[in-house]
């Protein structure tokens, strides 16, 4: 068991486009927690989340994890599951998961991109083309790639968009064996996310 | 297998299949080389005076056409956030996009050249010179190109503004490129203008990386 990490945020402020989106908020995930972070549109969710995986500039305030590798930054160690999902048309199922695989640095050694289509429902569909998936395959593939390559914090961005009952289940369960390894999530949602987790609610943006 | 090669292995299979541009870009030079000889008449003897210029500029307006997407796909579908996330250094990336973009898109123009010289009634000898000069020039364009298509990311609908940009700071590429190209034919001179090509290229592998990069971390936010 690794060592136990914890991602803390501390009066992490954010402004975008002379408008501040997030003010004095202050968050802390452990290892084995998910933090569902909820809240009205245009409340400063999705900028949470890039704010963790460094995407966006933090105005004022700190966010840092301990306990997690230090040769790494935070970024290197997240997985961000966006609205934008990463996923080219032009490839086939198996060759988007591959190449974000080879690219973020698997080892084909440990683990196979194909085995997580697997997990995520569409080991058939390995070899299609991936315009022609539906918007939940989509969502399913773009979860496969966080399945395929161990990382320890999980950024979702309304992880069950688009997915049906069965999707769903199967999303729960990933995280829940995510958080058994000693992973944490941070989920911005919605719905509720099939899982046990802590609540942040970002209020409406003054 | 190392990120870069896998990103590079991406990038030349997504732009050969649909949707991807460098067909295209073949297409297209075929076009521009193929409307002169209606522009300009076809005097045989004009011709194969202007050649290598209509090669040379048919050849940019072709790789141009491919490098407005080289950034603005992968922002558009979010693949940019995971590299910037990525262990990968930025600069390297770029210039992995900007190798793939050389491969994918110039090298088929390059081979392409020669076919195309017979319409234009190119001896055998101008037709190798040109290949040459594309050869040792193409990457220049590319590398300029980079910073171009990295700060169409950055500027919104900068897609536009790409060839406003770039074009003039592909003019020394393009006089040195056909000067070369034409002194080779004409067995004379050949070294000074053929050199200051390949230190462009090298000067266009040096800036245009990193210049893409500060461009993409600043405009990502």
């Amino acid at each position: 068991m690794a060592a136990a990490k914890t991602l803390t945020g501390n009066a992490v402020s954010c402004i975008r486009g002379e408008r501040k989106v997030l003010s004095n908020l202050d968050f802390l995930v452990s290892t084995g927690e998910a933090l569902a972070v909820v809240g009205p549109n245009g409340a400063g969710k999705s900028t949470l989340l890039r704010l963790i995986a460094g995407l966006v500039t933090i105005a004022s305030g700190t966010i840092k994890l301990t306990g997690g590798d230090d040769n790494l930054t935070l970024a290197e160690q997240a997985h961000l599951l966006g609205h934008r999902d990463a996923i080219k048309p032009s490839l086939t199922v198996l060759e988007n998961v591959a190449f974000w695989f080879d690219f973020l640095g698997g080892d084909r050694g440990q683990s196979d991109p194909a085995a997580a289509l697997a997990s995520v429902g569409l080991g058939h569909l390995g070899h299609l083309p991936t315009a022609f998936l539906s918007a939940g395959q989509r969502r399913r593939l773009a979860i496969a790639r966080l399945v395929a390559l161990k990382r320890p914090i999980w950024l979702l961005d309304e992880p069950t968009t688009a997915l049906d009952a069965a999707g769903q289940a199967t999303i729960a369960a990933l995280m829940t064996a995510h958080l058994r390894d000693g992973g944490l999530i941070v989920a911005a949602t919605h719905q509720p996310l099939g899982i046990a987790a802590r609540e942040l609610k970002l209020g409406a943006s003054a | 297998m190392s990120a870069l090669a896998a990103l590079i292995r991406r990038d030349i299979s997504l732009s050969w299949r649909i949707g991807g541009g460098a067909a295209i870009g073949v297409l297209f030079f075929l076009t521009v080389v193929v409307l002169m000889p209606f522009a300009v008449g076809p005097d045989l003897a004009m011709l194969k005076r202007l050649g290598p210029a209509i090669l040379w500029l048919g050849a940019m307006l072709a790789s141009l056409l491919t490098l407005d997407r080289l950034f603005l796909a992968d922002y558009e579908d979010g693949s940019l956030d995971l590299i910037v996330m990525s262990r990968s250094t930025l600069e390297l990336v770029c210039l992995a996009k900007a190798v793939a973009h050389w491969l994918a898109s110039s090298v088929p123009l390059i081979i392409a050249a020669p076919a195309l010289g017979l319409l234009l009634n190119l001896d055998g000898s101008t037709m190798l010179a040109v290949m040459l000069t594309l050869l040792a020039g193409t990457p220049a364009l590319t590398l300029t190109g980079l910073i171009g298509a990295a700060l169409a990311v950055t500027l919104r609908r900068g897609g536009l503004l790409l060839p406003v940009l770039v074009l003039p700071l592909s003019i020394p590429t393009l006089i040195f490129g056909v000067i070369s190209a034409e002194a080779a034919t004409a067995g004379d001179g050949f070294g000074a203008p053929f050199s200051i090509l390949c230190a462009l290229s090298l000067v266009g592998l040096v800036i245009g990386p990193v210049a893409a990069a500060a461009s993409l971390r600043h405009g990502l936010d």
